[in-house]
Protein backbone atom coordinates (compact mmCIF):
# COMPACT_ATOMS: atom_id res chain seq x y z
CA UNK A 1 0.00 0.00 0.00
CA UNK A 2 1.37 4.16 -1.03
CA UNK A 3 1.50 6.35 2.30
CA UNK A 4 -0.90 8.30 2.69
CA UNK A 5 -0.70 12.09 1.41
CA UNK A 6 -2.93 14.90 1.07
CA UNK A 7 -3.73 13.75 -2.21
CA UNK A 8 -4.70 10.44 -1.75
CA UNK A 9 -8.23 10.36 -3.19
CA UNK A 10 -9.94 8.89 -0.15
CA UNK A 11 -9.07 8.71 3.25
CA UNK A 12 -11.90 8.23 5.90
CA UNK A 13 -10.59 7.96 9.30
CA UNK A 14 -13.16 6.39 12.40
CA UNK A 15 -16.46 7.13 10.53
CA UNK A 16 -19.45 6.50 12.53
CA UNK A 17 -23.30 6.22 11.89
CA UNK A 18 -26.44 5.24 13.41
CA UNK A 19 -30.00 5.55 12.33
CA UNK A 20 -31.92 5.61 15.74
CA UNK A 21 -30.88 3.12 17.63
CA UNK A 22 -29.18 0.86 14.49
CA UNK A 23 -25.12 1.02 15.04
CA UNK A 24 -24.55 0.80 11.46
CA UNK A 25 -20.73 1.70 11.14
CA UNK A 26 -18.47 2.10 14.37
CA UNK A 27 -15.16 3.20 13.32
CA UNK A 28 -14.24 2.21 9.78
CA UNK A 29 -11.00 3.66 8.71
CA UNK A 30 -10.22 3.38 5.40
CA UNK A 31 -7.59 4.39 2.59
CA UNK A 32 -7.80 4.36 -1.09
CA UNK A 33 -4.80 5.39 -3.05
CA UNK A 34 -4.85 6.68 -6.94
CA UNK A 35 -5.51 4.39 -9.55
CA UNK A 36 -6.44 1.82 -7.25
CA UNK A 37 -9.53 -0.81 -6.92
CA UNK A 38 -11.16 -1.56 -3.89
CA UNK A 39 -14.06 -3.97 -3.30
CA UNK A 40 -15.99 -3.85 -0.18
CA UNK A 41 -17.86 -6.92 0.72
CA UNK A 42 -19.50 -7.85 3.85
CA UNK A 43 -23.52 -9.21 4.43
CA UNK A 44 -26.41 -7.32 3.49
CA UNK A 45 -27.32 -4.34 6.24
CA UNK A 46 -23.80 -4.03 7.32
CA UNK A 47 -23.80 -0.66 6.32
CA UNK A 48 -21.87 -1.29 2.72
CA UNK A 49 -24.09 1.37 0.99
CA UNK A 50 -24.53 3.74 3.35
CA UNK A 51 -20.61 4.09 3.69
CA UNK A 52 -20.51 4.73 -0.08
CA UNK A 53 -23.08 7.86 0.49
CA UNK A 54 -21.04 9.15 3.31
CA UNK A 55 -17.98 9.28 0.95
CA UNK A 56 -19.93 11.43 -1.78
CA UNK A 57 -22.16 13.31 1.47
CA UNK A 58 -25.49 11.96 0.78
CA UNK A 59 -25.87 11.35 4.67
CA UNK A 60 -24.26 12.94 6.92
CA UNK A 61 -21.77 10.93 9.24
CA UNK A 62 -22.33 11.14 13.03
CA UNK A 63 -18.79 11.20 14.30
CA UNK A 64 -15.35 10.47 12.25
CA UNK A 65 -13.98 12.11 9.41
CA UNK A 66 -14.26 11.51 4.92
CA UNK A 67 -11.62 13.35 3.38
CA UNK A 68 -11.87 13.61 -0.87
CA UNK A 69 -8.79 14.95 -2.46
CA UNK A 70 -7.44 15.97 0.60
CA UNK A 71 -10.49 18.21 1.64
CA UNK A 72 -12.46 16.95 4.40
CA UNK A 73 -16.43 17.19 3.16
CA UNK A 74 -17.96 17.42 6.51
CA UNK A 75 -19.12 21.04 7.08
CA UNK A 76 -18.92 21.91 3.79
CA UNK A 77 -21.44 24.35 2.38
CA UNK A 78 -23.41 23.04 -0.86
CA UNK A 79 -21.94 24.61 -3.24
CA UNK A 80 -18.46 23.38 -1.83
CA UNK A 81 -19.69 20.15 -1.68
CA UNK A 82 -21.31 19.87 -4.85
CA UNK A 83 -17.66 21.05 -6.50
CA UNK A 84 -15.98 17.85 -4.52
CA UNK A 85 -18.93 15.80 -5.81
CA UNK A 86 -18.22 16.83 -9.65
CA UNK A 87 -14.76 14.89 -8.97
CA UNK A 88 -16.80 11.58 -8.53
CA UNK A 89 -19.23 9.59 -10.20
CA UNK A 90 -21.60 6.93 -8.65
CA UNK A 91 -23.18 3.88 -9.97
CA UNK A 92 -26.44 3.28 -8.14
CA UNK A 93 -27.94 -0.42 -7.18
CA UNK A 94 -31.18 0.16 -9.61
CA UNK A 95 -28.87 2.60 -11.57
CA UNK A 96 -31.34 5.30 -11.07
CA UNK A 97 -31.70 7.38 -14.24
CA UNK A 98 -34.15 9.57 -14.30
CA UNK A 99 -37.50 8.46 -15.45
CA UNK A 100 -38.54 11.87 -17.65
CA UNK A 101 -35.19 11.94 -19.38
CA UNK A 102 -34.08 9.77 -22.62
CA UNK A 103 -30.95 7.95 -22.62
CA UNK A 104 -29.16 11.06 -23.87
CA UNK A 105 -30.52 13.68 -21.39
CA UNK A 106 -29.73 11.29 -19.05
CA UNK A 107 -26.12 11.05 -19.85
CA UNK A 108 -26.28 14.73 -20.81
CA UNK A 109 -27.42 16.07 -17.50
CA UNK A 110 -24.37 16.20 -15.20
CA UNK A 111 -22.70 18.11 -18.50
CA UNK A 112 -25.28 20.81 -19.38
CA UNK A 113 -25.04 21.81 -16.22
CA UNK A 114 -21.34 21.86 -15.07
CA UNK A 115 -19.88 22.16 -18.66
CA UNK A 116 -19.64 25.07 -21.20
CA UNK A 117 -19.89 22.60 -23.93
CA UNK A 118 -22.23 23.38 -27.09
CA UNK A 119 -25.15 21.58 -27.28
CA UNK A 120 -23.24 19.65 -30.80
CA UNK A 121 -20.00 18.83 -28.34
CA UNK A 122 -21.94 17.64 -25.48
CA UNK A 123 -24.23 15.28 -27.74
CA UNK A 124 -20.82 14.01 -29.08
CA UNK A 125 -19.50 13.42 -25.83
CA UNK A 126 -22.85 11.74 -24.57
CA UNK A 127 -22.59 9.40 -28.18
CA UNK A 128 -18.82 8.81 -27.11
CA UNK A 129 -19.73 7.92 -23.29
CA UNK A 130 -22.65 5.47 -24.59
CA UNK A 131 -20.65 3.68 -27.15
CA UNK A 132 -18.03 3.06 -24.89
CA UNK A 133 -20.63 1.23 -22.87
CA UNK A 134 -22.21 -0.49 -25.84
CA UNK A 135 -25.37 1.69 -25.62
CA UNK A 136 -25.13 4.00 -28.47
CA UNK A 137 -27.65 2.35 -30.48
CA UNK A 138 -30.56 3.58 -27.69
CA UNK A 139 -29.55 7.03 -27.29
CA UNK A 140 -33.40 7.88 -27.83
CA UNK A 141 -34.90 5.07 -25.48
CA UNK A 142 -36.83 5.77 -22.31
CA UNK A 143 -35.52 4.11 -19.19
CA UNK A 144 -38.64 2.01 -19.01
CA UNK A 145 -37.80 0.63 -22.55
CA UNK A 146 -34.04 -0.38 -21.00
CA UNK A 147 -33.69 -3.82 -19.52
CA UNK A 148 -31.66 -3.91 -15.54
CA UNK A 149 -28.16 -4.45 -17.76
CA UNK A 150 -28.74 -1.56 -20.07
CA UNK A 151 -29.66 0.77 -17.18
CA UNK A 152 -26.84 -0.16 -15.26
CA UNK A 153 -24.49 0.45 -18.56
CA UNK A 154 -26.49 4.07 -19.11
CA UNK A 155 -25.62 4.68 -15.11
CA UNK A 156 -22.46 4.28 -15.96
CA UNK A 157 -22.25 6.58 -18.93
CA UNK A 158 -24.17 8.73 -16.79
CA UNK A 159 -21.19 8.53 -13.91
CA UNK A 160 -18.29 9.34 -16.65
CA UNK A 161 -19.83 11.94 -17.78
CA UNK A 162 -18.35 14.73 -15.85
CA UNK A 163 -14.96 12.57 -16.28
CA UNK A 164 -13.98 11.76 -12.59
CA UNK A 165 -11.22 11.00 -10.97
CA UNK A 166 -13.33 8.77 -8.33
CA UNK A 167 -16.03 6.06 -8.85
CA UNK A 168 -18.33 4.55 -6.59
CA UNK A 169 -20.06 1.78 -7.43
CA UNK A 170 -23.06 -0.36 -5.27
CA UNK A 171 -23.53 -3.62 -6.43
CA UNK A 172 -23.37 -2.75 -10.07
CA UNK A 173 -23.89 -6.52 -10.82
CA UNK A 174 -26.75 -7.25 -9.02
CA UNK A 175 -29.83 -8.38 -9.89
CA UNK A 176 -27.87 -9.42 -13.10
CA UNK A 177 -27.70 -12.59 -15.11
CA UNK A 178 -23.97 -14.06 -15.15
CA UNK A 179 -23.23 -12.84 -18.72
CA UNK A 180 -24.45 -9.24 -18.28
CA UNK A 181 -22.74 -9.53 -14.74
CA UNK A 182 -19.25 -10.39 -16.94
CA UNK A 183 -19.65 -7.50 -19.08
CA UNK A 184 -20.27 -5.00 -16.35
CA UNK A 185 -16.99 -6.53 -14.61
CA UNK A 186 -14.93 -6.14 -18.35
CA UNK A 187 -15.87 -2.62 -18.06
CA UNK A 188 -14.98 -1.57 -14.69
CA UNK A 189 -11.62 -3.32 -15.47
CA UNK A 190 -11.35 -1.13 -19.11
CA UNK A 191 -11.87 1.84 -17.13
CA UNK A 192 -9.27 1.12 -14.63
CA UNK A 193 -6.88 0.45 -17.43
CA UNK A 194 -7.45 2.97 -19.78
CA UNK A 195 -8.66 5.97 -17.26
CA UNK A 196 -6.93 5.13 -14.34
CA UNK A 197 -9.70 5.72 -11.92
CA UNK A 198 -9.91 5.45 -8.26
CA UNK A 199 -12.83 3.19 -7.57
CA UNK A 200 -14.50 1.39 -4.73
CA UNK A 201 -17.14 -1.25 -5.38
CA UNK A 202 -19.67 -2.31 -3.00
CA UNK A 203 -20.90 -5.88 -4.64
CA UNK A 204 -21.56 -9.36 -3.62
CA UNK A 205 -19.73 -11.10 -6.41
CA UNK A 206 -16.26 -12.07 -5.25
CA UNK A 207 -15.28 -14.06 -8.35
CA UNK A 208 -16.70 -11.46 -10.58
CA UNK A 209 -14.71 -8.85 -8.80
CA UNK A 210 -11.51 -10.61 -8.46
CA UNK A 211 -10.91 -9.38 -12.16
CA UNK A 212 -10.47 -5.31 -11.11
CA UNK A 213 -10.26 -5.69 -7.68
CA UNK A 214 -6.94 -4.49 -6.25
CA UNK A 215 -7.86 -4.68 -3.03
CA UNK A 216 -10.56 -6.15 -0.33
CA UNK A 217 -12.22 -4.76 2.96
CA UNK A 218 -14.57 -6.87 4.50
CA UNK A 219 -17.36 -4.89 6.39
CA UNK A 220 -18.43 -6.43 9.74
CA UNK A 221 -20.51 -5.31 12.79
CA UNK A 222 -19.90 -1.68 11.96
CA UNK A 223 -16.16 -1.84 11.11
CA UNK A 224 -13.56 -3.03 8.73
CA UNK A 225 -12.21 -6.36 10.18
CA UNK A 226 -9.51 -7.40 7.39
CA UNK A 227 -8.09 -6.13 4.22
CA UNK A 228 -6.25 -7.79 1.53
CA UNK A 229 -6.02 -9.87 -1.57
CA UNK A 230 -8.85 -12.16 -2.16
CA UNK A 231 -5.76 -15.03 -0.99
CA UNK A 232 -5.12 -13.11 2.22
CA UNK A 233 -8.74 -13.24 2.97
CA UNK A 234 -8.85 -17.13 2.46
CA UNK A 235 -5.69 -17.29 4.45
CA UNK A 236 -7.83 -15.73 7.08
CA UNK A 237 -8.54 -17.46 10.49
CA UNK A 238 -11.46 -15.50 11.22
CA UNK A 239 -14.64 -17.01 12.20
CA UNK A 240 -16.71 -14.29 9.90
CA UNK A 241 -13.96 -13.98 6.90
CA UNK A 242 -14.21 -17.69 6.95
CA UNK A 243 -18.02 -18.61 7.11
CA UNK A 244 -18.79 -15.17 4.73
CA UNK A 245 -15.99 -16.88 1.87
CA UNK A 246 -17.66 -20.55 2.61
CA UNK A 247 -20.88 -19.37 1.71
CA UNK A 248 -20.01 -17.70 -1.10
CA UNK A 249 -16.71 -18.88 -3.22
CA UNK B 1 -55.56 20.05 10.70
CA UNK B 2 -57.04 22.28 12.94
CA UNK B 3 -59.64 19.73 13.63
CA UNK B 4 -57.30 17.49 14.43
CA UNK B 5 -54.75 19.68 16.83
CA UNK B 6 -57.94 20.65 18.68
CA UNK B 7 -59.04 16.62 19.09
CA UNK B 8 -54.96 16.19 20.04
CA UNK B 9 -55.23 18.98 22.73
CA UNK B 10 -58.35 17.75 24.07
CA UNK B 11 -57.59 14.32 24.27
CA UNK B 12 -53.88 14.76 26.03
CA UNK B 13 -55.41 17.47 28.67
CA UNK B 14 -58.12 14.53 29.38
CA UNK B 15 -55.59 11.70 29.57
CA UNK B 16 -54.40 13.36 33.10
CA UNK B 17 -55.43 10.50 36.13
CA UNK B 18 -55.42 7.81 33.60
CA UNK B 19 -54.70 4.31 34.51
CA UNK B 20 -51.25 2.67 33.36
CA UNK B 21 -52.64 1.23 30.86
CA UNK B 22 -53.85 4.48 29.28
CA UNK B 23 -50.66 6.08 29.45
CA UNK B 24 -49.41 4.18 26.71
CA UNK B 25 -52.40 6.11 24.81
CA UNK B 26 -51.14 9.50 26.50
CA UNK B 27 -48.12 8.46 25.21
CA UNK B 28 -49.23 7.65 21.40
CA UNK B 29 -51.37 11.21 21.52
CA UNK B 30 -47.96 12.94 22.90
CA UNK B 31 -45.97 11.58 19.71
CA UNK B 32 -48.60 12.66 17.48
CA UNK B 33 -48.91 16.36 19.38
CA UNK B 34 -44.86 16.29 18.78
CA UNK B 35 -45.26 14.54 14.68
CA UNK B 36 -47.54 17.44 14.47
CA UNK B 37 -45.10 20.28 14.95
CA UNK B 38 -42.37 18.27 13.64
CA UNK B 39 -43.96 18.85 10.83
CA UNK B 40 -45.07 22.48 10.58
CA UNK B 41 -40.73 22.89 11.22
CA UNK B 42 -39.41 20.23 8.64
CA UNK B 43 -42.01 22.32 6.07
CA UNK B 44 -40.79 25.72 7.31
CA UNK B 45 -37.20 24.74 6.15
CA UNK B 46 -38.11 23.02 3.34
CA UNK B 47 -39.77 26.39 2.15
CA UNK B 48 -36.36 27.94 3.04
CA UNK B 49 -34.70 25.55 0.78
CA UNK B 50 -37.02 26.17 -1.81
CA UNK B 51 -36.64 30.18 -1.97
CA UNK B 52 -32.91 30.08 -1.41
CA UNK B 53 -32.93 27.30 -4.60
CA UNK B 54 -35.30 29.68 -6.41
CA UNK B 55 -33.99 33.05 -6.27
CA UNK B 56 -30.21 31.60 -6.93
CA UNK B 57 -28.56 31.56 -10.48
CA UNK B 58 -28.77 29.04 -12.84
CA UNK B 59 -31.97 28.57 -13.39
CA UNK B 60 -33.93 25.53 -14.55
CA UNK B 61 -35.74 27.15 -17.49
CA UNK B 62 -35.94 24.24 -19.68
CA UNK B 63 -37.68 21.93 -16.81
CA UNK B 64 -39.88 25.06 -15.52
CA UNK B 65 -41.00 25.14 -19.03
CA UNK B 66 -41.90 21.46 -19.23
CA UNK B 67 -43.83 21.64 -15.86
CA UNK B 68 -45.75 24.93 -17.20
CA UNK B 69 -47.07 22.29 -19.88
CA UNK B 70 -47.70 19.56 -17.64
CA UNK B 71 -49.55 21.77 -14.96
CA UNK B 72 -50.86 23.89 -16.89
CA UNK B 73 -52.08 23.01 -20.74
CA UNK B 74 -52.58 19.37 -18.83
CA UNK B 75 -55.01 20.28 -16.61
CA UNK B 76 -56.85 22.72 -18.76
CA UNK B 77 -59.32 20.58 -20.53
CA UNK B 78 -60.42 19.17 -16.22
CA UNK B 79 -60.63 22.64 -15.08
CA UNK B 80 -62.69 23.84 -18.14
CA UNK B 81 -64.84 21.22 -17.64
CA UNK B 82 -65.34 21.53 -13.66
CA UNK B 83 -65.95 25.36 -14.53
CA UNK B 84 -68.78 24.47 -17.03
CA UNK B 85 -70.95 22.59 -14.68
CA UNK B 86 -70.44 25.05 -12.02
CA UNK B 87 -72.05 27.17 -14.27
CA UNK B 88 -75.02 25.50 -15.64
CA UNK B 89 -75.76 24.05 -11.98
CA UNK B 90 -75.68 27.68 -10.92
CA UNK B 91 -77.66 28.76 -13.76
CA UNK B 92 -79.99 26.21 -12.69
CA UNK B 93 -80.19 26.52 -8.81
CA UNK B 94 -79.79 30.35 -9.18
CA UNK B 95 -82.71 30.81 -11.62
CA UNK B 96 -85.48 29.04 -9.47
CA UNK B 97 -84.44 31.12 -6.49
CA UNK B 98 -84.50 34.32 -8.28
CA UNK B 99 -87.76 33.86 -10.34
CA UNK B 100 -89.05 33.39 -6.66
CA UNK B 101 -88.52 36.68 -5.93
CA UNK B 102 -89.09 38.63 -9.00
CA UNK B 103 -85.32 39.06 -9.50
CA UNK B 104 -84.49 36.99 -12.76
CA UNK B 105 -82.64 39.94 -14.38
CA UNK B 106 -79.86 39.90 -11.70
CA UNK B 107 -79.29 35.92 -13.03
CA UNK B 108 -76.19 36.92 -15.40
CA UNK B 109 -74.38 39.39 -12.74
CA UNK B 110 -75.22 36.32 -9.97
CA UNK B 111 -73.25 34.01 -12.14
CA UNK B 112 -70.62 36.04 -12.84
CA UNK B 113 -70.17 37.30 -9.35
CA UNK B 114 -70.53 33.84 -7.96
CA UNK B 115 -67.99 32.63 -10.70
CA UNK B 116 -65.31 35.10 -10.29
CA UNK B 117 -64.82 36.06 -7.30
CA UNK B 118 -65.16 32.57 -5.92
CA UNK B 119 -66.52 29.25 -7.06
CA UNK B 120 -64.18 29.83 -10.01
CA UNK B 121 -61.22 30.18 -7.82
CA UNK B 122 -62.11 27.33 -5.57
CA UNK B 123 -62.92 24.52 -8.13
CA UNK B 124 -59.46 25.24 -10.11
CA UNK B 125 -57.84 25.36 -6.63
CA UNK B 126 -59.14 21.82 -5.51
CA UNK B 127 -59.34 20.13 -9.15
CA UNK B 128 -56.05 21.13 -9.69
CA UNK B 129 -54.69 20.17 -5.97
CA UNK B 130 -56.45 17.19 -7.18
CA UNK B 131 -54.77 16.23 -10.45
CA UNK B 132 -51.27 17.67 -9.92
CA UNK B 133 -50.85 17.30 -6.30
CA UNK B 134 -50.94 13.78 -6.45
CA UNK B 135 -49.10 13.75 -9.35
CA UNK B 136 -46.16 15.43 -7.67
CA UNK B 137 -46.16 13.71 -4.81
CA UNK B 138 -46.32 10.34 -6.36
CA UNK B 139 -43.60 11.32 -9.17
CA UNK B 140 -41.32 12.60 -6.26
CA UNK B 141 -42.08 10.28 -4.47
CA UNK B 142 -41.15 7.38 -6.60
CA UNK B 143 -38.42 9.23 -7.13
CA UNK B 144 -36.99 9.57 -3.70
CA UNK B 145 -37.53 5.76 -3.14
CA UNK B 146 -35.60 4.33 -6.69
CA UNK B 147 -32.73 6.85 -5.50
CA UNK B 148 -33.10 9.09 -8.27
CA UNK B 149 -33.02 12.36 -5.84
CA UNK B 150 -29.80 10.89 -4.62
CA UNK B 151 -28.79 10.52 -7.99
CA UNK B 152 -29.38 14.25 -8.78
CA UNK B 153 -27.41 15.12 -5.56
CA UNK B 154 -24.72 12.97 -6.65
CA UNK B 155 -24.16 14.89 -10.12
CA UNK B 156 -23.56 17.62 -7.99
CA UNK B 157 -27.11 19.65 -8.98
CA UNK B 158 -29.34 20.57 -6.46
CA UNK B 159 -32.55 18.77 -6.18
CA UNK B 160 -34.87 21.75 -4.85
CA UNK B 161 -33.91 23.78 -7.60
CA UNK B 162 -34.35 21.30 -10.95
CA UNK B 163 -37.22 19.43 -9.06
CA UNK B 164 -39.24 21.80 -6.29
CA UNK B 165 -38.31 25.13 -7.74
CA UNK B 166 -39.46 24.09 -10.87
CA UNK B 167 -43.08 22.86 -10.24
CA UNK B 168 -43.95 25.28 -7.64
CA UNK B 169 -43.23 28.17 -9.23
CA UNK B 170 -45.43 26.68 -12.93
CA UNK B 171 -47.89 26.04 -10.32
CA UNK B 172 -48.01 29.64 -8.85
CA UNK B 173 -47.64 30.71 -12.78
CA UNK B 174 -50.61 28.40 -14.50
CA UNK B 175 -53.15 28.98 -11.41
CA UNK B 176 -54.54 32.09 -12.30
CA UNK B 177 -54.52 31.57 -15.93
CA UNK B 178 -56.50 28.29 -15.25
CA UNK B 179 -59.33 30.15 -12.92
CA UNK B 180 -59.85 32.66 -16.25
CA UNK B 181 -60.23 29.45 -18.33
CA UNK B 182 -62.82 28.14 -15.51
CA UNK B 183 -64.51 31.31 -15.20
CA UNK B 184 -64.49 31.68 -18.70
CA UNK B 185 -66.24 28.13 -19.68
CA UNK B 186 -67.95 28.61 -16.43
CA UNK B 187 -69.78 31.71 -17.91
CA UNK B 188 -70.33 30.06 -21.11
CA UNK B 189 -72.17 27.36 -19.77
CA UNK B 190 -74.24 29.51 -17.38
CA UNK B 191 -75.60 31.22 -20.13
CA UNK B 192 -76.24 28.53 -22.32
CA UNK B 193 -78.29 26.89 -19.74
CA UNK B 194 -80.02 30.39 -19.00
CA UNK B 195 -80.89 30.32 -22.80
CA UNK B 196 -82.06 27.12 -22.52
CA UNK B 197 -84.74 28.19 -20.42
CA UNK B 198 -85.49 31.52 -21.59
CA UNK B 199 -83.48 32.77 -24.91
CA UNK B 200 -80.94 35.85 -24.52
CA UNK B 201 -78.01 37.02 -26.72
CA UNK B 202 -74.17 36.32 -25.57
CA UNK B 203 -73.19 40.22 -25.91
CA UNK B 204 -76.66 40.87 -23.44
CA UNK B 205 -76.04 38.26 -20.69
CA UNK B 206 -72.41 39.77 -20.61
CA UNK B 207 -72.99 43.01 -20.47
CA UNK B 208 -75.88 42.31 -18.07
CA UNK B 209 -73.66 39.58 -16.15
CA UNK B 210 -70.24 42.55 -16.13
CA UNK B 211 -72.53 46.06 -15.38
CA UNK B 212 -71.21 46.50 -12.03
CA UNK B 213 -67.66 44.36 -11.66
CA UNK B 214 -65.02 46.02 -10.83
CA UNK B 215 -60.94 45.48 -11.46
CA UNK B 216 -61.10 45.28 -7.57
CA UNK B 217 -63.55 42.16 -7.98
CA UNK B 218 -61.96 40.83 -10.16
CA UNK B 219 -58.32 40.76 -10.23
CA UNK B 220 -57.87 40.36 -6.20
CA UNK B 221 -60.18 37.01 -6.47
CA UNK B 222 -57.76 35.66 -9.81
CA UNK B 223 -54.75 36.23 -8.06
CA UNK B 224 -55.43 34.75 -5.35
CA UNK B 225 -54.93 31.77 -7.05
CA UNK B 226 -51.36 32.02 -7.13
CA UNK B 227 -51.51 31.40 -3.11
CA UNK B 228 -53.08 28.14 -3.86
CA UNK B 229 -50.49 27.32 -6.65
CA UNK B 230 -47.74 28.09 -3.90
CA UNK B 231 -49.66 25.38 -1.64
CA UNK B 232 -50.00 23.10 -4.33
CA UNK B 233 -46.47 22.79 -5.24
CA UNK B 234 -44.97 23.48 -1.39
CA UNK B 235 -47.33 20.68 0.23
CA UNK B 236 -47.30 18.13 -2.41
CA UNK B 237 -43.39 18.60 -3.43
CA UNK B 238 -42.64 18.24 0.36
CA UNK B 239 -44.72 15.29 0.70
CA UNK B 240 -42.80 13.55 -1.84
CA UNK B 241 -39.53 14.43 -0.96
CA UNK B 242 -40.27 13.25 2.38
CA UNK B 243 -41.09 9.60 1.04
CA UNK B 244 -39.89 6.83 2.59
CA UNK B 245 -41.78 2.95 2.71
CA UNK B 246 -41.15 1.84 -1.11
CA UNK B 247 -44.07 1.63 -3.13
CA UNK B 248 -46.24 2.25 -0.08
CA UNK B 249 -44.57 5.16 1.00
CA UNK B 250 -45.14 6.32 -2.68
CA UNK B 251 -48.79 6.13 -2.16
CA UNK B 252 -48.96 7.54 1.28
CA UNK B 253 -47.36 10.64 -0.33
CA UNK B 254 -49.72 10.92 -3.33
CA UNK B 255 -52.81 10.36 -0.69
CA UNK B 256 -51.59 12.97 1.69
CA UNK B 257 -50.52 15.95 -1.02
CA UNK B 258 -53.91 15.66 -2.57
CA UNK B 259 -55.71 15.74 1.26
CA UNK B 260 -53.43 18.28 2.92
CA UNK B 261 -52.90 20.83 -0.27
CA UNK B 262 -56.92 20.85 -0.33
CA UNK B 263 -57.22 21.65 2.91
CA UNK B 264 -54.79 24.37 3.12
CA UNK B 265 -56.43 25.71 0.28
CA UNK B 266 -59.72 25.75 2.16
CA UNK B 267 -58.27 27.51 4.88
CA UNK B 268 -56.22 30.07 3.25
CA UNK B 269 -59.33 31.03 0.86
CA UNK B 270 -60.97 31.37 4.26
CA UNK B 271 -57.98 34.10 4.85
CA UNK B 272 -57.78 35.67 1.54
CA UNK B 273 -61.42 36.06 1.18
CA UNK B 274 -61.46 38.43 4.52
CA UNK B 275 -57.85 40.06 3.35
CA UNK B 276 -59.72 40.98 0.19
CA UNK B 277 -63.01 41.87 1.64
CA UNK B 278 -60.66 44.31 4.01
CA UNK B 279 -58.30 45.30 1.47
CA UNK B 280 -60.20 46.01 -1.69
CA UNK B 281 -63.72 46.63 -0.57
Amino acid sequence: METQTDQTPIVVKGLTKSFGEQKVLTGVDLSVNRGETVVILGRSGTGKSVLLKLLIGLQQPDGGSVKIAGQEIAGLSLDELNEVRKKIGFLFQQAALYDSLTVEDNVAFPMSRHTQLSSEEQGKHVRELLKNVGMEQDIGKMPSDLSGGMRKRVGLARALALDPEILLFDEPTAGLDPITSDEIGKLISRLKEERKITSVVVTHDIVGAKEFSDRFVMVHEGKIVIEGTLEDLQKSKDQFVVQFLRGVV
Amino acid sequence: MWAYLTVVIFAAAASEGWSVGDRETARAIRSSFVSFFEWFGELGIFCGRLIRAAIAPPFEARELIRQMDAIGAKSLPLVALAGAATGVVLSLQTRDSLVRFGAKSLLPAVIVFSLIRETGPIITGLVVSGRVGAGIGAELGSMKVTEQIDAIEASAVNPYKFLVATRVLACVAMMPLLTLAADFCGILTGWIANTLAEPISFRLFVNNGFKNVTFSDFLPATFKTAVFGWIIGLISCFQGMRTHGGTEGVGRAATSSVVLSSLFIILADVVLVQLILVFFT
